[in-house]
């Protein structure tokens, strides 16, 4: 039987904010333990939670971003359970009336093997605002865990899709864009390892052609894009093989340990929950205006995907290329500001996403943090453009610059790159190129195409790779004539 | 809705309370009168009555970003209870709060 | 001295006739005579009081005094007190000593009032005869016999028994109210988002409202004025400008039309008790009040009602109290789940673990449009009946609570019984209207000894300072609210 997988993510995002959700707590990662636990964090008797106005600015942001219902009046709820992390015995969610509705992302799903990338849109079902629990650390004491409380009550943004993804690399794909979205859009900071984005992916699989969902099993906590392709790889097997033998597939959480690659379901989680949702009385419904979402939206930078067809359309860029530098706000401000420094627009994607990125990559830097700067790049390019310098003497100059020799145009001249135009040394060149090689020239004349790039070699060597290639094949073409 | 000690130890393990069996009869019996109270409510009909979670019809107030709240450890864990189980320490340890293992 | 006046004793201090080191002492004094027997405060800290009673001297002295500068001041034990322990009634939090303080706390402190201990409650607030206290029960300074009410018992019987020149209490069904009528006081219950509940250990957050609990509606306005305003740390506390709540005492009542429920003079009323409020309205009427028949159709309807809401929104306050960081931990333990369901089974008494339970129950998987959905919806019908009843009234007026003082242990096993106690007041909680009781004569007991019997007062939203000019003028042509118990016997003894 041929199977089809069926995915849904869920993901918590916590928001860029410097307190948390109920309270004036700092959100600071790394902090010594419990000494950003106010009394409101600790759930000491008698304190109350007040909601934050920048987590509130956050989920209008997403919101608006996935062209989502925004509820204009959401209700905070209480969902009851007992853990030590959970200090106050609930958590402060939303359930019936989350404050985003119904959206949509658009994914790009990159070619694998004979299979060629496509793009696919994923439903969202919902985002709301929640507080984020607190840690606990195992091991300091025999027998015994240690609760740290400086993460609870941080503000999270779940945002939960529809059962939308049929396969590891779409939910990647999806995972990937939401991360890069809620980085453009300024509401996350993404930082996977210390736990900013986590997803929780819903797995179940039905015969393929059956319109019946299959019983979920839901991945806890994946803090990284190789994982969650291999937990979901390994599931889906999973499921597929129980089915095949007969088994059942009964709901469950479970946990992917990136040792053996594999998932088992958690202890704690499986007595059935129930969680007793109810409207939290100390909150009042959140109001969201018209005003209020325009004011937000005059904030918010212009969107991945308006900017990607400006791209398209201003620049002529592939819609890949545009989809690349559309890959994080930062990368396409940095290409932007190339081409307002003077550059041509395609140069200047192909530096970007060619050097520029290796380079990043290999030193593990985000943009951000290039030592080349957008005009310095600009200021190269363009003495490509002018035929100051050869491509090849450019990526020497790219280096030089990378580790911060001086200007393009000192570069240049320190290093004697100054690529060769002048019509009369050329031609000299050519002469002497001619005179030693009269062999070659012979071989030309009687037809063979090969020998012309062998000349055209012994010219740029001869030039020291400095001549202007193009001036040199148009005079040689002349004098032989051809 | 009849209720019955099934009924009583399920909502007391949700609740987190230890219930004895002879605890559980007696609590069974109260809960029942309880409940025969709050059942009046069924003869009711509220079909179309909007719930009321609140009796001022006022939207959230929000609270600009700022930190206002500095660390106050020590003042928090000096009421931290006793460790239990033949030690009268605080369950607290290098800050952390102490509790038996949590098991995921 | 200890049956003055705030306003009197005010003047005393300005005048320094007396000085507040000196009023705290009596008032200190009188309670170590007293308490040993009433039980009405849980904690007391003589040094603490008196250290604040030398700072209000200071400020007097400086001419910066405001009217409750040196005034001691009994706080319920249910509001947070930086140093103080906070325990709420109960086994839970008996260690507990608060690191902040709750902003009536703060309004007080600012005001310049001693803060001259914590008065002893029902348990978590959960109860109508303080019965529920871990602390031990208290006794009514009528009737040593009989119950003060509850859940603010201790600051009811502190103020009968004139233990404190006033004190707070908190009324989530009538914990104000009703012990003020067993006890023969003036307290009030303000509009639900008046006062702060930042700090104030929370019962059932939709209902619970702090208020002042004192020997006349004067002394209520001048609490008022200290502990009603805005506070940024509770979401439900309303934006309004600041009031002066004594402003409108001494408005005369002409045309005042006062709705009667015909409700709350039915079944279940004793007899007794609605001659002495028929007394009273009779009185009203020589103030040239006009007298209008009302219906508050779902009154009934108002207890079942809050035994959904309140347990519900009660079970998920008290999941806090789980041993972890501060309060109860069970001694012995085997795992996380024996340490929860151990601690909390030892730290609660019955009262509230019934609560938490029937809470648990009504909003567990497949109950909740049953109970808690369909008791909003109630809960709406009942606001509305009062948003009618006010179309024809200014105030409404009847019983505070349906008999005087009962016999301690009469219904303490009889938690239903102990619920239709607060028949006449659970409903303008539900509706977040203000309520008040007054004393408005006395009713014999069953044994012949003569019980307060309170008149209620419902306003409507924010009409709290209406309410009060409506019981100072009734105050000033009666002297109920200045009687007090005989309890110099007990001086004797001591």
């Amino acid at each position: 039987m041929e199977w089809e997988v069926v995915i849904g993510l869920e993901t918590h995002t916590q928001l860029q904010t410097k307190t948390k959700i109920f309270s004036g707590a700092s959100t600071a990662f790394g902090s010594e333990p419990n000494t950003q636990a106010c009394e409101v964090s600790l759930a000491f008797p008698g304190v109350l939670p007040v909601l934050n106005k920048e987590a509130v600015n956050c989920a209008i942001k997403f919101g608006l971003a996935v062209n989502a219902q925004i509820t204009p009046r959401s209700v905070f709820a209480r969902k009851n359970y007992f853990y030590p992390d959970l200090p106050k015995g609930y958590q402060i969610s939303q359930y019936e009336l989350p404050v985003v509705g119904k959206g949509m992302i658009t994914i790009q799903v990159p070619a694998v093997g004979k299979n060629p990338a496509y793009e696919k849109v994923v439903n969202i079902t919902r985002a709301h605002l929640e507080e984020d629990a607190g840690k606990s650390v195992h091991g300091a004491v025999e027998g015994m865990s240690g609760i740290d409380l400086n993460r609870a009550g941080t503000p999270l943004l779940e945002i939960v899709t529809e059962p939308d993804m049929r396969s590891a690399a779409e939910a990647v794909a999806y995972a990937k864009k939401l991360h890069e979205l809620v980085q453009w859009i300024g509401i996350c900071d993404g930082n996977m390892q210390e736990g900013s984005f986590r997803c929780d992916v819903n797995v179940s699989v039905r015969p393929k052609g059956t319109d019946k969902l299959g019983t979920r099993r839901e991945i806890k906590n994946l803090n990284s894009f190789k994982f969650m392709q291999q937990a979901i790889e390994f599931e889906t097997r999973w499921q597929i093989e129980t089915l095949e033998d007969g088994g059942t597939i009964s709901q469950a959480t479970v946990l992917f340990n990136p040792d053996t690659g594999e998932t088992r379901a958690m202890r704690s989680k499986e007595e059935a929950n129930d969680y007793r949702y109810f409207p939290d009385p100390d909150l009042l419904p959140l109001e969201i205006t018209e005003a209020d979402k325009d004011r937000v939206r005059a904030q918010m930078p212009e969107l991945p995907e308006a900017m990607k067809a400006r791209f398209e359309a201003d620049f002529g860029l592939t819609s890949y290329d545009a989809a690349s530098l559309t890959s994080s706000l930062d990368l396409a401000n940095y290409f932007v500001a190339t081409v307002h420094a003077g550059a041509d627009a395609k140069p200047a994607a192909n530096w970007v996403m060619g050097a520029v990125s290796a380079k990043l990559n290999a030193e593990e830097k985000s943009i951000a943090q290039s030592p080349l700067t957008a005009v310095q790049l600009a200021s190269l390019i363009k003495r490509i453009m002018d035929n100051t310098i050869s491509n090849n003497a450019a990526k020497q100059v790219f280096e030089a610059l990378w580790n911060g020799e001086g200007g393009v145009d000192a570069i240049i001249e320190a290093k004697g790159l100054k690529q060769v135009s002048d019509t009369g040394a050329i031609e000299a060149i050519i002469d002497e190129v001619l005179a030693a090689n009269a062999a070659m020239v012979e071989e030309f004349k009687a037809g063979k195409e090969k020998a012309f790039n062998a000349l055209v070699g012994q010219a740029m060597k001869a030039s020291k790779g400095k001549a202007n290639p193009a001036q040199v094949n148009e005079m040689l073409k002349k004098k032989l004539g051809a | 809705m009849a209720l019955s000690i099934e009924d009583i130890k399920k909502i007391a393990h949700l609740a987190r309370i230890e219930v004895s069996e002879s605890d559980a009869a007696a609590t069974l019996t109260k809960l029942t009168g309880i409940l025969g109270l709050i059942e009046q409510m069924q003869a009711v009909d509220t079909k179309g009555i909007a719930p009321m979670s609140h009796s001022q019809d006022v939207v959230q107030r929000l609270r600009e970003d700022v930190v206002t709240k500095t660390n106050q450890r020590e003042a928090f864990q000096k009421v931290a209870p006793v460790l239990g189980n033949g030690s009268t320490d605080q369950a607290v340890d290098s800050g952390l709060y102490l509790v038996p293992k949590v098991i995921e | 001295m200890i049956n003055c006046s705030l306003k009197a004793l005010g003047q005393m201090l300005a005048k320094k006739q007396v000085s507040s080191v000196e009023l705290t002492q009596e008032f200190l004094n009188r309670i170590d005579t007293l308490n040993p027997e009433i039980n009405a405060y849980i904690a007391l800290d003589k040094n603490k009081s008196l250290a604040q009673a030398k700072a209000a001297d200071i400020r007097i002295a400086a001419g910066s005094a405001a009217p409750l500068t040196g005034i001691p001041i009994a706080q319920k034990d249910i509001f947070c007190a930086t140093g103080w322990k906070t325990t709420c009634g109960s086994k839970m939090l008996a260690n507990f000593v608060a690191p902040y303080d709750a902003h009536v706390i703060s309004q007080f402190d600012a005001a310049g009032a001693v803060n001259l201990g914590k008065t002893n409650m029902d348990e978590f607030a959960m109860g109508s005869s303080n019965e529920t206290s871990y602390f031990g029960g208290v006794k009514n300074p009528w009737d040593f016999t009989r119950v003060p009410g509850g859940s603010s018992g201790g600051s009811a019987a502190a103020v009968a028994a004139r233990m404190c020149a006033a004190a707070t209490g908190t009324d989530t069904g009538g914990s104000i109210r009703q012990p003020a009528s067993l006890c023969g006081f003036t307290g009030l219950k303000p509009t639900y988002g008046v006062v702060s509940r930042y700090g104030m250990i929370a019962f059932a957050s939709s209902l619970d409202q702090a208020g002042p609990m004192a020997k006349s509606a004067e002394d209520c306005a001048l609490m008022m004025n200290v502990m009603a305003g805005f506070d940024e740390r509770d979401s439900t506390s309303l934006q309004r400008d600041k009031e002066d709540y004594t402003r409108d005492l001494n408005k005369p009542l002409n045309g005042l039309r006062v709705g009667l429920p015909k409700e709350f003079f039915a079944d279940g009323l004793d007899a007794n008790v609605a001659k002495v409020v028929e007394t009273a309205i009779a009185e009203y009427k020589k103030l040239g009040a006009e007298i209008v028949e009302i219906s508050l159709p779902n009154t009934g309807l108002s207890i079942p009602v809050y035994y959904v809401l309140a347990p519900a929104e009660a079970s998920s306050n008290l999941s806090r109290y789980d041993g972890v960081r501060y309060g109860h931990r069970a001694a012995e333990y085997t795992d996380l789940m024996d340490m929860y369901c151990k601690s909390r089974a030892e730290g609660f008494g019955a009262e509230v673990k019934r609560r938490i339970l029937i809470g648990t129950y009504v909003l567990s998987a497949g109950y909740y449009d049953a109970y808690y959905l369909k008791a909003q919806q109630i809960r709406r019908l009942i606001a509305q009946d009062f948003e009618e009843a006010f179309k024809h009234c200014d105030v409404i007026m009847g019983p505070a609570a349906p008999s005087t003082a009962f016999k301690a242990g009469e219904k303490v096993d009889d938690p239903v019984a102990m619920y239709l106690q607060d028949i006449y007041t659970i409903s303008t909680n539900l509706a977040g209207l203000p309520g008040m009781s007054i004393p408005a004569g006395f009713s014999a007991g069953s044994d012949g000894k003569a019980l307060p019997v309170g008149l209620q007062i419902i306003g409507n939203y924010f009409d709290e300072a209406r309410m009060l000019n409506v019981a100072h003028q009734y105050q000033q042509v009666t002297d109920w609210h200045t009687r007090m118990p005989e309890l110099n016997t007990l001086k004797e003894v001591a």
